[in-house]
């Protein structure tokens, strides 16, 4: 099981090192003097001659990206050239957000679709099949970001029952908060569902065709129990494959959605500082997410044995 | 029998595929006293899987029965009331299905699985379920019971899951066992221990058994009765001594004839010196590979050794793991040994400059629907190897298939066919034909007849002997059946756990086996034979059966 | 935002080997996805292509009297706050929209193919490098590769192209490295070998044909993943420059005149909607047509 869990972690580390790189070459790619770019073009003289010493510029690449990497992984990131904020908990601050929004609406699309897919697949080519795949493609069509103001267009401003722009944290305020998010995580919750019931329904069927299931159904089984002790686990795990790679595509697709809804999420957080050319928020944004990403689907990858014990732990 | 006291009746059934499609059952009629094994016959798109499905009450969705009835215990399964006939499922009523594979499922553990029956159906407490199952474990001849409750199917090998599955349906003591040709997919080694285990059971709570199966003589040892039913309609039935001795339709004499025979060898030609010789080979196959460690080789095969002659033909016969199919693809190139030498026509095959070698050696394989590629035509598929015949031009190309494939009993018109619209038997022939287009000298043949039906096996046989009389080549069959070979084999070598533990001529290991590992394949090979008047009759084994 | 799956998380079937498709079948009725899909495709091109030479009206000239006008009989589908005709911005970011995303999905079948080809058969040490960074590549989200070279750029029509061709290359390797891996022991691939053919002609000749199936099931969803990763960038500002009309960047115009002017955000994205749904069920369509379970 360590072994397991060790040699998973081991192939991982790679990964991660050479995302690092890229992100390290992006920004280094941007014409210009390097040590301008992080502090802006207000900076004064002395400030540059400092970070040009603390990036080390007067030495060879491999060496600079060492000095980074090092800065990087004691939690130095650098300060917003716009904000003067330290980078490291404004990105972590922004990413609760995002990503409270993003874990609620899978969880709540995985919870609909896997039945909904589950039960499509029992009842084969019936009507309700029909509907339920024809729904389930609708949904995948349909863009988020237009979702999203279809919905603030009818709920926020035709009816006028939850706020249009803003947003409160739940600390403050958990009620009010709720108001804010109530919207976001629908909309997100309708376009995932429509990916992952497809998903579930294919796995499904795939199972359901295979010999173990008649062998339930003729020691007797009620159907209940055969789709949920035998087809379930077995349909489950590509459909966890896909939540895991949803989950980490989402928070940097949740861009659209936070600037449809105005939310303080690190999808918003990239945008402003593409435009603002903050370049320290820039890289500090992109090592989190693709990190994140990278994790989630280590996670992923760990918890597959549960449903699939052929994988060997 | 009357049909009221029959166990299982089953009356006119008659089964549609959709609402008006064609009939798989047509108007089947055959009952099943307690305790009697009755045996269902046939090839494939007999109906025999459906009709069996239909004694359960288990018919895939587009099935349904249109016509007659299936009574249990006086009862009509169709108009029964779900919650009660899945009260009779499993309890009553149990089944075991063909492929080990897919027949259990891979997420649960065994316990559980076996426990489920239980839960079910009976009243028993958790701790009771555990002893019945451990000793039900013990019973079948798992050594490790208790570690075996908490393991998964797939650490088991298909013989050993078929015998769990079986315990598994046992252990609700059913009246009537459904065995969905439960041997199938196993090697004859393995068959023999699941149906031995079968009869035990059985024998023991006095349950019948209805067993399908497409091969007539696995049941001719120990079924009562025997239904033989050719697409859809039952041809023939009675008891099994009767058909074998006096068999009525025309169906059951083919089927019968379909089991290979001793007869005349093709004559060999006069040689000097082997053709081929593999003498002292080791292969090994590297495991699993880790991430950091180095890979670890298991040996596969130790120290094989033998000969063929120009024009012979070498039965290699060896359960599953016997590393028969490893040895032969090294005698062709596909496998790379790590010690010992492969000789083909005096020069070693590992050296680069024999091209000699791949060119005169070929090979047949086993599955007829994955050896041909599908997006080429018959015609590419069969002319692809002359691609290495140097002087030939596009015309005598032409010709050199257009012969092949009437010498392989396809004709001419098939050139232009792709795989999928051939049957298994057919594509079989393209793979023979693909083998001997360029009238190689030796030809590996790998279990070339295991997926093929019945007759369709006699007929590939045939078609064998006719293209060795008229090609001469020499061949090296790979089998796992002893009575395939029994029929063109001149010589056979018998492979155990990688070694080749007895060769000799055909009617020396036939009659007279040495080695106990030979006895037991032999114990486990067709026992019929044919007499005088024409019927047939279990022949007497040099062996014991514990049948 | 969709992102590029890869093959293990694809749905299942989807690596299936398939047959040419020969005329000698009886025509049956297609199923109805083939249907709507194919319709919808149809209507996709020819309203593009249309759009090239003739528009309804000049979608650039600015007439701000006219701003601002709901739909009605002399504009179609209304005007934008500039007084330019709707219908004819929609056609011309149609045409914008499959442009960029044939040009994109063109590099990476053929950038994917061919690396997946080289690691599915030279396997060893440059299998294991070219995976690493295929990985690595896979983990960075499509729209965060392409911010990031937009960042360095500046938004243009060729770097959105060039951003989003790297981004999907990755799963085109991985589908076609899976089929590869999976094909090369296969029996039929094991006869050529032992006919004689070198190993090249065997990849070439067997394999490679073998692949084109689950690479066409792929493109068409690429199709889609462009159309929604091009349009969620421009709605970002991020896009082609204006004054191109894209659907995305119409979308985000209409934002401020959401409560006065809502036929600005119906309409692109009904577009979006529409040509997605046209690649999804044309996926579905020809992922059903291949599978051989499915056929008789």
């Amino acid at each position: 099981m360590m072994r397991f869990i060790s040699q998973r972690l081991a192939m991982a580390l790679p990964t991660l090192l050479l995302i690092s790189l890229m992100v390290f070459a992006i920004i280094r790619l941007v014409p210009g003097d390097p040590a301008l770019l992080m502090l802006g073009d207000m900076a004064d003289a002395h400030s540059l001659e400092v970070t040009r010493a603390a990036l080390g510029l007067d030495q060879s690449l491999p060496v600079q990206f060492l000095i980074w990497g090092k800065a990087v992984l004691s939690g130095d990131l650098g300060h917003s050239i716009t904000t003067n904020q330290a980078v490291l908990p404004l990105i972590l601050d922004r990413f609760q957000v995002s990503a409270g929004i993003v874990l609620v609406s899978v969880l709540l699309a995985a919870l609909i679709a896997v039945p909904a897919g589950l039960f499509a697949a029992w009842k084969q080519n019936s009507s309700l099949d029909f509907s339920v795949v024809a729904t389930a493609t609708l949904l995948l069509s349909i863009p988020s970001f237009w979702l999203g103001l279809l919905l603030l267009y009818g709920f926020g401003i035709k009816l006028g029952w939850l706020p249009v722009v803003g947003y409160v944290s739940f600390g403050d305020a958990p009620w009010q908060a709720l108001s804010y998010v109530v919207l976001p995580i629908v909309t997100l919750t309708l376009v995932e569902l429509g990916a992952i019931t497809r998903m579930a329904r294919a796995s499904a069927i795939e199972v359901l065709r295979l010999e173990y299931i008649t062998h339930a159904r003729a020691k007797g089984l009620s159907e209940g129990a055969v789709l949920w002790r035998h087809a379930l686990r077995n349909a489950f795990a590509p459909t966890l494959t896909l939540i895991g790679l949803i989950l980490g595509n989402l928070l940097s697709g949740i861009a659209v959605l936070e600037t449809v809804f105005t939310l303080p999420g690190i999808g918003r957080l990239m945008v402003d500082a593409i435009y603002a050319r903050d370049y320290p928020v820039l890289q500090g944004c992109l090592l989190l997410v693709t990190f994140v990403y990278v994790l989630v689907n280590l996670l992923v990858d760990l918890l597959y044995p549960l449903f699939d014990p052929r994988v060997k732990l | 029998m009357t049909a009221s006291d029959a166990l299982l009746s089953v009356e006119n059934l008659q089964i549609r595929v959709g609402p008006d499609g064609h009939l798989a059952v047509d108007d089947l009629s055959f009952t099943i006293a307690p305790g009697e094994i009755v045996a269902l016959v046939g090839e494939s798109g007999s109906g025999k899987t459906m009709a069996a499905r239909a004694a359960i009450g288990l018919l895939p969705p587009p099935l349904q029965i249109c016509g007659g009835a299936v009574r249990f215990q006086g009862r009509d399964l169709n108009t029964m009331q779900p919650e009660e006939l899945r009260g009779i499922r499993g309890a009553k009523i149990g089944m075991v299905f063909q492929e080990p594979m897919v027949s259990l499922n891979p997420s649960l553990t065994i316990g559980e699985q076996m426990a489920e029956g239980m839960r079910l159906h009976t009243q028993y407490s958790d701790a009771q379920i555990r002893e019945r199952s451990l000793k039900m474990l013990g019973h079948i001849g798992i050594a490790d019971a208790e570690r075996c409750l908490t393991s998964y199917p797939h650490q088991f090998s298909g013989g050993m899951r078929q015998r769990i599955m079986l315990a598994s349906v046992m252990l609700l003591r059913p009246a009537l066992l459904i065995a969905d040709e439960p041997t199938t997919a196993l090697d004859c080694l393995a068959q023999l221990d699941v149906l031995k285990l079968m009869l035990e059971l059985t024998r023991e709570e006095g349950t019948a058994i209805l067993f399908i199966s497409h091969d007539l003589s696995l049941v001719a040892r120990y079924a009562h009765k025997v239904v033989v039913m050719r697409e859809g309609k039952a041809v023939e039935q009675g008891t099994i001594d009767r058909i074998l001795l006096a068999p009525q339709a025309e169906y059951t004499r083919q089927l019968l004839e379909a089991l290979p025979r001793r007869g005349e060898l093709v004559p060999l030609p006069p040689a000097d010196g082997p053709l081929l010789e593999v003498d002292g080979v080791c292969i090994e196959h590297p495991g699993p590979r880790s991430f950091w460690g180095r890979t670890q080789y298991k040996r596969v095969v130790h120290s094989a050794s033998l000969t063929i002659a120009p024009g012979e033909t070498l039965a290699l016969v060896g359960g599953s793991g016997s590393g028969k199919t490893t040895l032969g693809r090294a005698v062709v190139g596909l496998n790379t040994p790590c010690e010992g030498a492969i000789r083909f026509q005096g020069v070693d095959i590992l050296k680069a400059a024999n091209r000699n070698h791949r060119l005169q050696c070929q090979m047949i394989f086993q599955d007829p629907f994955s050896s041909l590629d599908p997006r080429m035509n018959i015609g590419e598929i069969l002319a692809e190897p002359l691609r290495h015949e140097p002087n030939m031009s596009a015309e005598q190309r032409r010709e050199r298939v257009a012969r092949t494939l009437i010498d392989v009993g396809l004709g001419e018109q098939y050139v232009d066919r792709f795989p999928h619209q051939l049957s298994g038997g057919q594509r079989q022939r393209v793979a023979i034909g693909r083998a001997l287009v360029r009238h190689p000298k030796l030809v590996i043949a790998d279990e070339p007849i295991s997926a093929l039906d019945m007759t369709i096996q006699k007929q590939i046989l045939e078609l064998f002997e006719r293209l060795q009389a008229q090609y001469g080549f020499a061949c090296l069959f790979i089998s796992h059946d002893l009575a395939a070979v029994e029929r063109i084999a001149h010589r056979v070598a018998v492979m155990s756990q990688g070694k080749v533990v007895e060769m000799g001529p055909r009617n020396e290991i036939f009659d007279n086996p040495q080695h106990p590992y030979t006895r037991k394949l032999l114990a486990a090979a067709s026992p019929l034979e044919k007499l005088e008047g024409g019927g047939y009759r279990i022949r007497p084994s040099p062996v014991p059966v514990m049948l | 935002m969709n992102k590029p799956l890869p093959a293990s998380a694809a749905e299942p079937g989807a690596l299936a080997l398939s047959a040419p498709i020969r005329a000698s079948q009886p025509w049956r009725m297609p199923p109805l996805n083939a249907l709507i899909g194919g319709f919808l495709l149809l209507l996709l091109l020819v309203v593009a292509l249309l759009g090239l030479v003739w528009t309804p009206s000049d979608p650039l000239s600015l007439n701000l009297l006219a701003r601002l006008q709901a739909p009605s009989a002399a504009h179609l589908l209304g005007t934008d706050e500039y007084g330019r005709d709707v219908l004819s911005r929609l056609m011309i970011g149609a045409h914008t929209s499959l442009w960029i995303s044939i040009l994109t999905v063109s590099m990476a079948i053929v950038a994917g193919t061919l690396i997946g080809l080289c690691a599915g058969f030279l396997r060893g040490w440059v299998d294991r490098c070219l995976m690493m960074i295929n990985d690595a590549l896979l983990a960075f989200p499509g729209i965060l590769l392409a911010l990031g070279l937009m960042a360095i750029i500046g938004p243009s029509l060729y770097g959105i192209v060039f951003a989003l061709s790297l981004a999907y290359t990755p799963s085109v390797v991985r589908v076609v490295r899976g089929t590869v891996l999976s094909l090369r022991e296969r029996e039929f691939v094991e006869a050529s070998r032992v006919i004689g053919n070198s190993e090249l002609y065997t990849m070439l000749r067997h394999i490679a044909p073998n692949c084109i199936a689950p690479v066409c099931v792929l493109a068409t969803s690429m199709f889609g993943w462009t159309i929604l990763a091009e349009s969620s960038l421009s709605f970002l500002g991020l896009g082609v420059p204006p004054p191109a009309a894209t659907w995305g960047n119409m979308l985000a115009a209409s934002r401020p005149y959401i409560a006065t002017a809502s036929w600005l955000g119906l309409f692109p994205g009904v577009c979006i909607a529409l040509s997605l749904l046209a690649f999804n069920l044309s996926g579905d369509a020809l992922r059903d047509r291949l599978d051989p379970r499915m056929r008789k």
